[in-house]
């Protein structure tokens, strides 16, 4: 397993004025068998990175990495060592093929030569995602949403990826379904050690697989930590926003809404438009600790935050700053220099 | 604010808005379409296999004859030369002369072009006044999937006409109501009575189509979500079908409406032939098996710039009327 | 669930279009291919003596004007007019398949030229492209078949470039280039399968088309020439004697027609069992024979016992039919709300939560049929077509809230004027004070900017704000109830909370009682006091919000169970309820839920259990709601 490292990725679509700049020097870094979970809402960017990552979409500046090489585009020969899994179950799959038909597609030609024989491999790796290998004759209409992901799964798997990308596998599944998905996820990180960047807008799900958290928002990275250090002092206040939005245990009333002008502005205003992002810090329209909130806080309206000088690299001005108990947060090149340990 | 300022503010205002950046796109295209048809039209003696001369006077005509007639037609200069008169003439409106007749083209073109306007304009009203309201009358009374038979049967015979080709209507219609009735003239354009017959031929298979999807797309419209949504607003089932389903419904068929216009343009050249009708349409044929190329050209060309007007008035209409389209446009 | 390729072929033929079209074909075909070996001395012979006759016992369509007989030369004359046209399509077919594919094999910006270049081509009607081309390949049959071929390629360039194009933006197109294949396997062995079908289907109905258009060639004089002749040519020929000889004429005529047809329609038939949408396609849902409702199970006991001021719905049921009888999505449910109340309907797809919301709204249309046994709101009877009656004040006191607000407004229609048209119809205000009403309810919902968004159209509108606008237009009135189906799904999540916000915060100032339909059973337990949980539609369990950790129906415990929170035991599997959801046409005999319940036995499974009150105010249905099953730790497939 290997180390995928974002290095101030750029991606833009458009033209120069009337463009949209999706994803905004990103600097991520998803260590040897760890997995990363990367959320954010739409228009934050996650997907366009994860595109990026397998060379779907091209980046106009920054370097990913694997293992310390650039990872190559698609269209050159062999399967990509970085792989992904897509959202939409119904079209993740040819609908013309049978489900062994498509993983055995994806199994690159060096494994087949070694004696193993396409149906076995098809087999074993209907097996690591708990799918009965009879299944490899079946056509995908015959398939339940739940499974068809673990299919895609399996055909992800199949090109023995360094990475894989797992792209919002879960949001287009029903909620009783969503486990089954989700407990191989888990089963993968334990079994093979996978290496994985796991991408959902749902915090609980991420909370489940991850063992670190990044949060995006207009295509920056606006705090990454380790996943309980996130979730119990997040450092941004879209971290928290999204915290007191995700589900907890019990009835969780949502109580009348703050009584503060100020705050209620701040509360109901809208998303930022991806296509018009605002001077300085990008969350400070909406920021309950803002500059429209304590007026005494211009600062936000005028620089971005510096995230390397605060806890978790939160990318907010008032954010704690980073203490010697961060070393075991993954650094990006040239930030401080401790040698982060694999996770 | 001085009336300069005003000026300038109006001009940047303008210039800045949606309606100015599609108005520009949309004029940009036809040109660039406009310049497409102009070059084949051109090309097309060009294309033409062998010498278009030759062929044109025969087999037998002295070798001087056809030298002259190819000087007389500046066919000897170089591609080029010949491409910049050409263009330089359309733009001017010379179109270059018969060879047949020694007339101007665009003397020809401006003699026969009015009939075939006339024809394709009354069959587009036809068309229009009897397929909306049917294919309306027949959502009304089909929607939820009641009378199906009704249904079929108005279903079956709109494919059924919309398969038969205009010239074979014109012939049965020619048979029915002038051979066998004496109601209409069999041919030639000659006063009011004489319009109906071709009218009928080009309109029928269009109307047939047209009402067909009016009645689709109605019924399509009455099954959205917004539309569930005025119900819901307990508004009266009148208003709900005029003004919430009836301006989508139209919208979404206006696009048909061009397309079935540009065939229509094109089906006056069956028509027209079938009743000898002074226009557009007898000219190409007969100038095609008479091998006058000049005319050929004219003829294609106004065909061409027509459709295109046809498609540019859709394209406006489309935009003045859906709000969605001048966004997406800029 | 569709199995092989072949057999949509197979179905079509079945309808009545598909097999007369097949029929009329494999006619058309045979008169082909046999017609001249059988007939050609009969068609060709000369009679002077029979010169321009009528139809007669001889000659059933007459002579021509070399005293042939007609019929025959009709008839052999099958030949030439099938071949032009294939040969025509298959040039048409063949050029539009090179040139909408040339994006995959050469390069995006020289398709991209391409495509305009086809985009142009393709304003300019068939006929116009047929003269040009017939102008420079010549009269006669060959440049007839080149021109139509040539004016049929730009269309079919358009449609496979659509096709190929909506293939290449899906999903397991991309995956399969991640995983290494090859561009040309890509398309060989993805996309072309998949644009198959529609392909062949519009090849038919083209090959229809170019029958017609070559006719009318011949017809004109530019096509098919003498001594050849084609049933254009016949048909220009009859038509100078037709006042002699109709019948020769109309035969001929009716032969152009029937050979054209014949291709459309079985093409059509077939698009039809492909699901493609043709211009034919009729909108229409089956209306199937009336069945006898499923017998239900006891009634359910009769809801809290205050006295319902608001909503009392009692033994709804939703029913539709359909081919094989009729399926009842919604099986006796009841609920009742008083003034101020929040309830939630939680609820997977398929379990029939939005159609009980529908239902309750009067929404639901032909050939639906909603049946209830009491289904009241502030004292009317919305029952059957009673609810016409009540339609101001279902106007002015109730509110729906859609769940996809973009598809739910009127996309040309300002926002301002579909919330102000509400009270112009129910509360009688004009114009002006109607708009300033709608202004001032879209300032309540808290939309920034109200009065510039009052005039602009839903789709400039983000999704969160299109959703406070529903509301507001709900708030036109003054709504005692306000019915959300969904109404959070298709929003962001800190967007949620913001509406779900706006929903109390109307709840406690205005006293609205609230009805939120959701799959999602976090987002009820933000907004509600009570919930309602269905299952194949019905109510398998009712409670307070706060009960629900101690709720009693295996469904409500495996639901909650299933849904990760912030303190989901990470070191333990996710609960899985194994199974699928179940479609309404297969309920089974007892509880519907027994073939994916850890605790049902022979007895669930024959015997469909009541919804029972407990006295406390909550009802389940279930034969074993008090037993505690053992630990299950989730089971895949």
């Amino acid at each position: 397993m290997s180390e995928l490292r974002f290095s101030g990725v750029t991606v833009r679509f458009g033209t120069r004025t009337r463009g949209l700049t999706a994803v905004d020097g990103v600097d991520l870094t998803v260590a040897s068998g760890s997995v990363v979970g990367l959320v954010g809402e739409s228009g934050s960017g996650k997907s366009t990175l994860a595109r990026a990552a397998v060379g779907l979409t091209p980046m106009v500046s920054g370097r990913i990495l694997l293992d310390g090489r650039p990872v190559r585009a698609p269209w050159r020969a062999g399967p990509h060592r970085v792989q992904m899994v897509f959202q939409d179950p119904y079209s993740s799959l040819d609908p013309r093929m049978t489900v062994g038909a498509s993983i055995a597609e994806a199994i690159p030609r060096a494994i087949v030569r070694n004696g193993v024989t396409r149906r076995s491999e098809v087999a074993r790796l209907l097996g690591l995602v708990d799918l009965d290998p009879d299944r490899a004759d079946q056509y995908p209409a015959e398939l339940s949403g739940g499974q068809r992901q673990r299919v895609a799964i399996a055909r992800a798997l199949a090109a023995r990826p360094d990475v894989l990308i797992a792209d919002e596998v879960t949001s287009a599944l029903d909620v009783s379904v969503q486990g089954t998905v989700l407990n191989v996820v888990r089963d993968l990180r334990h079994r093979i050690r996978l290496s994985m960047l796991f991408i959902s807008h749902n915090l609980a799900v991420v909370r489940y697989v991850s063992d670190v958290i990044a949060v995006m928002y207009l295509g920056r990275i606006v705090e990454v930590g380790p996943a309980d250090d996130v979730l119990l002092d997040p450092q941004h206040p879209y971290t928290r926003e999204l915290l007191a939005a995700a589900p907890r245990p019990g009835a969780t009333p949502l109580g009348p809404p703050p009584g503060d002008p100020a705050l209620r502005r701040v509360a109901d205003a809208e998303p930022a438009d991806p296509h018009h992002p605002r001077e300085g810090c990008r969350f400070h329209p909406r920021c309950p600790v803002g500059p429209l909130v304590r007026p005494e806080r211009g600062v936000c309206r005028e620089r971005e935050p510096a995230t390397a000088e605060h806890r978790h690299r939160a990318a907010c001005h008032f954010a704690l700053p980073a203490s010697h108990e961060d070393s075991h947060a993954p650094s990006d090149e040239g930030g401080s220099g401790a040698p982060t340990p694999a996770h | 604010m001085t009336s300069a300022a005003l000026v300038a503010r109006s001009v940047s205002a303008l210039a800045g808005g949606p309606w100015t950046r599609f108005g520009l796109r949309r004029f940009g295209r036809l040109l660039v379409s406009v310049w497409v048809v102009v070059t084949a039209a051109f090309l097309m003696i060009h294309l033409i296999p062998g010498d278009p001369v030759r062929a044109a006077l025969g087999a037998t005509a002295p070798l001087d004859v056809v030298e002259a007639r190819r000087e007389a037609l500046g066919l000897n200069d170089p591609l080029w030369t010949q491409y910049g008169r050409y263009l330089q003439g359309f733009l001017s409106g010379d179109l270059g002369t018969s060879m047949t007749s020694g007339l101007p083209v665009s003397q020809v073109i401006g003699d026969r072009l009015p009939a075939t306007v006339e024809l394709a304009v009354y069959a587009f009203l036809l068309a229009i006044a009897v397929s909306v309201p049917l294919g309306l009358a027949m959502a009304a009374a089909t929607r939820g999937g009641r009378r199906r038979h009704t249904e079929l049967a108005f279903t079956s015979t709109s494919v059924v006409l919309a398969a038969i080709p205009e010239f074979l209507v014109a012939v049965g219609l020619v048979f029915v109501f002038s051979v066998q009735l004496g109601w209409a003239p069999v041919a030639g354009r000659s006063g009011p009575s004489s319009y109906v017959l071709p009218v009928v031929a080009l309109a029928l298979a269009p109307a047939a189509v047209l009402a067909r999807i009016v009645r689709v797309e109605m019924l399509a419209v009455l099954q959205t979500d917004y539309i569930r949504t005025a119900r819901a607003k307990r508004l009266p089932r009148r208003t709900v079908s005029v003004r919430h389903a009836l301006p989508n419904a139209l919208t979404a068929s206006l696009t048909l409406c061009g397309l079935l216009l540009g065939a229509m343009v094109a089906g006056t050249v069956l028509v027209e032939n079938v009743f000898a009708w002074p226009g557009l349409g007898t000219t190409i044929v007969g100038s095609i098996v008479g091998k006058d190329y000049p005319v050929v050209q004219g003829i294609v060309l106004v065909y061409g710039v027509g459709v295109l007007l046809v498609n540019l008035t859709v394209d406006i209409a489309l935009a003045l009327i859906d709000p969605r389209s001048t966004i997406r446009e800029s | 669930m569709r199995a092989k390729r072949g057999s949509t072929w197979v179905r079509a033929l079945r309808t009545p279009v598909g097999a007369t079209g097949a029929a009329l074909l494999v006619v058309v075909f045979l008169l082909a291919a046999l017609a001249p070996v059988l007939w050609s001395a009969q068609a060709s012979a000369v009679d002077t003596s029979q010169i321009l006759r009528g139809s007669s016992s001889a000659h059933r369509l007459g002579t021509d004007s070399l005293g042939r007989d007609i019929l025959y030369r009709l008839l052999v004359g099958t030949r030439l007019s099938v071949t032009l046209a294939l040969g025509a399509t298959a040039i048409g077919v063949g050029a539009g398949l090179v040139l909408g594919t040339t994006p995959m094999w050469l390069g995006a910006r020289l398709g991209r030229i391409v495509g305009a270049a086809v985009n142009i081509a393709v304003a300019f009607p068939g006929l116009l492209l047929a003269l040009f081309f017939a102008a420079v390949f010549g009269i006669g049959a060959t440049g007839a078949v080149l021109a139509i071929g040539f004016a049929i390629a730009p269309g079919f360039a358009r449609l496979t470039q659509t096709l190929v194009a909506r293939v290449a933006g899906l999903d397991y197109i991309a995956a399969a280039r991640i995983a290494g294949v090859g561009r040309g396997r890509v398309l060989i062995r993805h996309v072309l399968p998949n644009i198959g079908e529609p392909l062949v289907v519009n090849a038919t109905i083209v090959a229809g088309n170019a029958l017609l258009a070559l006719a009318g060639l011949s017809f004109l004089g530019l096509g098919v020439q003498a001594p050849a002749y084609d049933w254009g040519r016949l048909l220009a020929e009859s038509l100078n004697s037709i006042y002699i000889n109709p019948s020769a004429a109309f035969a001929t005529g009716l032969a152009v027609v029937v050979a054209g047809l014949a291709f459309n329609l079985f093409g059509e038939a077939v698009a039809r069992g492909l699901g493609l949408r043709t211009p034919s396609a009729a909108v229409v849902s089956d209306r199937g024979r009336r069945t006898p409702r499923a017998p239900a199970p006891a009634r359910a006991d009769g809801a809290p016992d205050r006295e319902p001021a608001l909503l009392a719905v009692e033994g709804l049921c939703v029913s539709f039919p359909g081919p094989r009888g009729a399926t009842t999505p919604v099986r006796d449910v009841g609920l009742s709300m008083r003034r101020g109340a929040s309830v939630g309907i939680v609820g997977e797809s398929g379990s029939g939560k939005s159609l009980t919301a529908l239902a309750i709204a009067g929404l639901i249309e032909e050939p639906g049929r909603v049946d209830a046994d009491r289904l009241e709101f502030l004292g009317a009877d919305l029952r059957g077509d009673r609810v016409r009656a009540h339609r101001h004040l279902l106007g002015t006191s109730f509110a729906m809230v859609f769940q996809d607000p973009l598809a739910s407004f009127n996309p040309t229609m300002r926002v301002g004027r579909q919330l102000a048209e509400v009270a112009e119809e129910h509360l009688g205000l004009r114009r002006a004070p109607a708009w300033a009403r709608a202004v001032d309810r879209l300032r309540a919902v808290r939309l920034p900017g109200a009065e510039r968004r009052a005039r602009q159209f839903p789709h400039e509108l983000s999704g969160g704000m299109r959703q406070r606008a529903m509301i507001g237009m709900g708030l036109m009135g003054t709504p005692a109830l306000i019915v959300a189906d969904e109404p959070t799904t298709a929003l962001d999540v800190t967007v949620q909370r913001q509406v779900l916000r706006l929903l109390e915060s109307i709840r406690a100032t205005e006293h609205v009682a609230i009805l939120l339909i959701s799959h999602d059973i976090t987002v009820v337990s933000h907004v509600c006091e009570r919930v309602l949980v269905m299952y194949a539609g019905r109510v398998v369990e009712d409670l307070p919000t706060v009960d629900l950790p101690r709720c009693r129906h295996p469904y409500t415990r495996a639901l909650l169970a299933a849904v990760p929170d912030l303190a989901t035991d990470r070191s333990r599997p996710l609960t899985v309820i194994p199974g699928r959801p179940i479609d309404p046409s297969e309920y089974p005999v007892g509880c519907a839920f027994a073939p994916r319940c850890p605790l049902a036995d022979e007895h669930c499974r024959h015997v469909d259990p009541a919804l029972v009150a407990d006295g406390h105010g909550r009802r389940v249905a279930c034969w074993h709601a008090d037993a505690t099953p053992a630990e299950r730790v989730g089971d895949p497939n």
